[in-house]
């Protein structure tokens, strides 16, 4: 059952064509990659998907998921730099779309924030001022909010552009976690490698051609090989 | 010096003036925390102009003020907040356009008038010392329902001004939150330009959150002082007007400023 279908998909800013007549199908449980060059229209086809943009034309359906069941983390330029709230603020914020007309917080979300924070090892930053992290901290905190918020679905925006190595590993140990509570994944990445080993299936944006299927399809694509051989290339 | 002081509050327009005060610097503080970390600090601004405009055409025609003035600010709160969100630098200059045209209408409307009982100043100004009772409790009962609403909402308005975008995608009702922020704004700033006028309220939502923010780390401790600074800056400037005979609404002003630099000196002092 395709939990996110999405059917000629076009977007336009003001006669730029970014998105051009996009049909792919996201399976609930899967993690699927979207991956593509600068400006491709990554981060616009995330938007459109969780209803912050209208799309110029086309559909996106979703089936048997509710908004308030979505995760999401934005790419990291997208935070008010200079806000003043602590990490706990921000990351219990992520149960605001479960949350009763109650004004506090529930005991469960409470104890269901600090296990996240233990996994992603930021606990000991929780009552730090966000502003004051570092760039790794802060994304950390963001994927942290955005697990708290997912429900059933988790988008993420550029996930691991400023974390070291081990937190990478961990991240990928988390996504695992997260695949086996049945958790659909929507993963922009720019880590080609990464995203045929752990994705299901992959998107890939380009200006003049767009790919989507299987990792394994993907591998075996014209358009994969290249990205792929390239992406050796600068390591 | 201090029986003095304390001599006044023996009146009733001094008691009224410390009750309704209270009031006002609270839901400012409070309100002032959303709006200027949402960057929206110039609404507070345009809303008591619209809010001129609207009292002085009431006046014009004979009803009470406060009734008309408040349903046409929340009108003026949920438009403002609309344009801001589009396109950033337009929203700047519509809010520039709406408070200087609605101050113009107003002003020409209670010219034209002829009606002798607007005193332009006080609404400019502000005119504590003339509360009667009856504004007392419609000061006392609108702030009260601003703070509960405020309290009660607390978490997401906390949503809506940290990541709008984040906490749209996640399912917040985002549209709702901000309408009930226009509407507690409108209350506000309606109810606190009696006691600071038109021209002077905006320094009531902004100096607060402006002065705290220099010092504080978290949104719950930036809240809370900015209430207690809010409170102090109201006192204060009450004592300064006694004193030295002059306007409340700009004694406020002056306390709040030089409290905002102290702050700001004593913060870069101490990151050193
Ligand atoms: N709000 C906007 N108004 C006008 N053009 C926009 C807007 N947002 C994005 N664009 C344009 O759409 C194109 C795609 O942008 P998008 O942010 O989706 O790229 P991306 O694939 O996420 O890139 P990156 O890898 O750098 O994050 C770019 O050319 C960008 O200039
Ligand atoms: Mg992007």
């Amino acid at each position: 059952m395709a939990i996110i279908a999405v059917e000629n998909l076009t977007k336009r800013f003001s006669g730029n064509l970014v998105l051009d007549n996009l049909n792919f199908a996201v399976e609930k449980g899967d993690t699927l990659y979207i991956v593509g060059e600068n400006g491709s229209g990554k981060t616009t086809l995330v938007k459109l998907l969780l209803g912050l943009m209208d799309a110029s034309s086309g559909k996106i359906k979703f089936d048997g998921i509710n908004k308030n069941q979505i995760g999401y983390m934005p790419q990291q330029n997208e935070i008010q730099a200079d806000f003043p709230a602590s990490v706990n603020e921000i990351i219990m914020s992520g149960f605001l779309n479960r949350a009763s007309f109650m004004p506090f917080y529930k005991k469960e979300h409470k104890n269901e924030a600090v296990q996240l924070m233990e996994k992603l090892h930021i606990y000991s930053l929780r009552d730090r001022s966000f502003r004051s992290l570092s760039g790794g901290q802060k994304q950390r905190v963001l994927l942290c909010r955005a697990l708290c918020a997912a429900n059933g679905v988790l988008l993420l925006d550029e996930p691991l552009t400023a974390l070291d190595p081990l937190a990478s590993a961990e991240f990928y140990d988390v996504l695992s976690d997260l695949k086996a509570q049945g958790v659909t994944v929507i993963i922009i990445s720019h880590d080609v490698q990464c995203a045929v080993k752990y994705g299901d299936k992959i998107l890939h944006l380009g200006r003049n051609d767009t790919f989507f299927g299987t990792s394994h399809e993907y591998c075996h694509s014209e358009i994969g090989k290249r990205m792929l051989v390239e992406g050796h290339s600068h390591d | 010096m201090i029986k003095y002081i304390f001599s006044f509050f023996q009146y009733d327009f001094m008691r009224y003036a410390l009750i309704i005060g209270l009031f006002i610097s609270v839901c400012c503080a409070l309100l002032g925390v959303s709006l200027v970390l949402k960057r929206f600090s110039m609404i507070g601004d345009g809303l008591s102009h619209v809010g001129f405009g609207a009292s002085a055409i009431a006046l014009a025609l004979g009803f009470a003020p406060l009734y008309v003035a408040i349903p046409i600010v929340i009108i003026a709160a949920f438009l403002m907040l609309r344009i801001n969100k589009n396109s950033k630098i337009k929203g700047d200059a519509a809010i520039a356009i709406v408070s200087s045209s609605a101050l113009a209408i107003g002003y020409t409307v209670a010219k034209l008038s002829g009606n002798v009982n607007i005193d332009i100043g006080s609404y400019m100004f502000g005119s504590i010392y003339t509360v009667t009772l009856e504004d007392v409790i419609i000061t006392a009962v609108l702030s009260f329902a601003v703070i509960v609403l405020y309290a009660v909402f607390y978490n997401k308005l906390f949503a809506v001004t940290f990541d709008e975008e984040f906490a749209s995608a996640t399912g917040v009702k985002t549209e709702a939150y901000n309408t009930l922020l226009a509407c507690l704004t409108a209350v506000t700033v309606v109810v606190g330009m009696r006691m600071m006028g038109a021209l002077l309220i905006s320094s009531l939502i902004i100096f607060p959150v402006l002065t705290a923010s220099r010092v504080c780390k978290n949104y719950r401790s930036v809240i809370t002082a900015s209430l207690i600074i809010s409170v102090f800056n109201f006192l204060a400037g009450l004592v300064f007007s006694i004193v030295l005979n002059t306007s409340p609404g700009s004694s406020v002003v002056i306390v709040s400023l030089s409290v905002f630099v102290v702050f700001t000196v004593a913060s870069k002092i101490f990151k050193k």
